[in-house]
């Protein structure tokens, strides 16, 4: 596999910032209540998560280490304004139901953590696609969550029914826990636990084996 | 104001019903003494924070907040983002002088969290939730403490918890955070049932 393909590919499965590095779950977790929120909630990261990569990047041989962290966070905190005005200004309803959590792409650990670990050690080309690959693997749990979540809590997916409810004639007797918060802590459970069967490299050892830290 | 105190430590826990800070929550819940010290930390800095960016926010940044100075058009809002941020920045630094001039003791217990703490989303995502809803002064106080205290208790009971599950037999993939999602989701499900609790 070539790198250009590595950068994109890998953060997908193999070092997604969701499910193996625990990074980016408040967010993975509160906007899944419907596919709509989580797919604008995607978008907005990975433009947020690509377009921040690329500019410290470019900039990344006239940061100051001592004040690195305040220049990254002032960048990704004007790139997310932006963001935020957009939504407000086209998607009014859909930025009400999203509330503070575009707000919250500041604080995503994916992308300070994308910034520190990739951007600022490489040049502006593989930092974009590095972007690109971790935000797809980002999108990819957060459209699975939200999918089961809809579906099973108001038998629609995009807001069209696919399952025709038993109040309305149909068959299916939605799942109110499914609109609740601990319905998505327990799918990303199921979730990471589905993952880390398929690939056991994953796995975490028994605590007091030795290499333990390696996980989280 | 009690309702509010209530509200935010049960029914509208930071980490159980909005999911904030889950990366520090999962990743410091190993073990209960070093989640006891990030719990103190979060409380501290709510606190302190949440009527901090009220204030700044009320005085400066809304809507015809600079009147004061013949500025009455300016809607300084847009920016109550970088403001936040900042101020939660500078109060993590500030605050860990303090404590390391007057309460070295504390200083160490808390050690590397409170550095942590400035991109923990659940102080940032306190503060929007407090400019978002219009609190006052006096209930962004209440609210920073009960948010804080509540994110507290959370991570207190799961590292708890998460010491003693360690120790049973589960299935290898389930095993460390798999487990440690659907132990947060039942006992989202008990913060949750604090909801309609009201003080007699």
């Amino acid at each position: 596999m070539n790198i250009k393909n590595k950068l994109l590919i890998e953060p997908i499965v193999a070092t997604n910032p969701v499910t193996v590095h625990v990074l980016g779950i408040c967010s993975a977790l509160a906007v899944t209540t419907s596919l709509a929120t989580a797919l604008v909630m995607s978008a907005s990261l990975i433009f947020v998560l690509c377009l921040s990569s690329t500019i410290i990047s470019l900039i990344r041989h006239h940061i100051p280490t001592s004040i690195r962290l305040i220049i990254q966070i002032t960048i990704i905190a004007s790139l997310v304004i932006v963001v935020d005005l957009v939504l407000q200004a086209y998607l009014f309803e859909m930025s009400k139901r999203l509330s503070v959590f575009v707000g919250l792409i500041v604080s995503n650990c994916i992308v300070l953590g994308r910034a520190e670990a990739f951007a600022m050690k490489n040049p502006p080309g593989p930092s974009l696609l590095d972007g690109i690959g971790n935000g797809f693997g980002y999108a990819w749990i957060l459209l699975a969550i939200g999918g089961v979540r809809e579906l099973l809590a108001a038998g629609t997916l995009f807001g069209r029914t696919i399952l025709p409810l038993a109040d309305e004639g149909g068959w299916f007797v939605p799942l109110q826990l499914m609109a609740l918060p601990p319905s998505a802590f327990i799918l990303l459970g199921l979730l990471v636990w589905a993952v880390r069967s398929l690939r056991p490299e994953q796995k975490e050892v028994l605590p007091g084996t030795g290499n333990e830290e390696k996980v989280i | 104001m009690s309702e509010l105190l209530l509200s935010a430590i049960f029914s509208e826990n930071l980490a159980l019903a909005y999911f904030l800070g889950m990366c520090t929550f999962l990743a410091v819940s190993r073990h209960f003494e070093t989640a006891f010290g990030l719990g103190l930390a979060v409380i501290a800095v709510e606190t302190i924070t949440v009527p901090i960016n009220n204030l700044i926010f009320t005085g400066f940044l809304a809507d015809g907040a600079l009147a004061w100075v013949g500025l009455e058009d300016i809607n300084l809002g847009f920016l109550k983002l970088i403001a936040s941020i900042g101020v939660i920045a500078a109060t993590v630094q500030i605050l860990e002088m303090v404590l390391d001039r007057f309460f070295p003791a504390l200083y160490h217990a808390l050690g590397i969290f409170l550095p942590l703490i400035t991109v923990n989303c659940a102080i940032l995502g306190a503060s929007l939730f407090m400019l978002e809803r219009h609190y006052t002064f006096s209930e962004s106080v209440v609210y920073g403490f009960g948010s804080g205290l509540g994110w507290a208790l959370a991570i207190w009971a799961l590292a708890a918890l998460r010491e003693r599950v360690d120790e049973n037999l589960v299935p290898e993939g389930l095993r460390g955070l798999g487990l440690a999602f659907i132990l947060t989701g039942l006992m989202s499900m008990g913060f949750a049932v604090f909801g309609g609790l009201e003080l007699g």
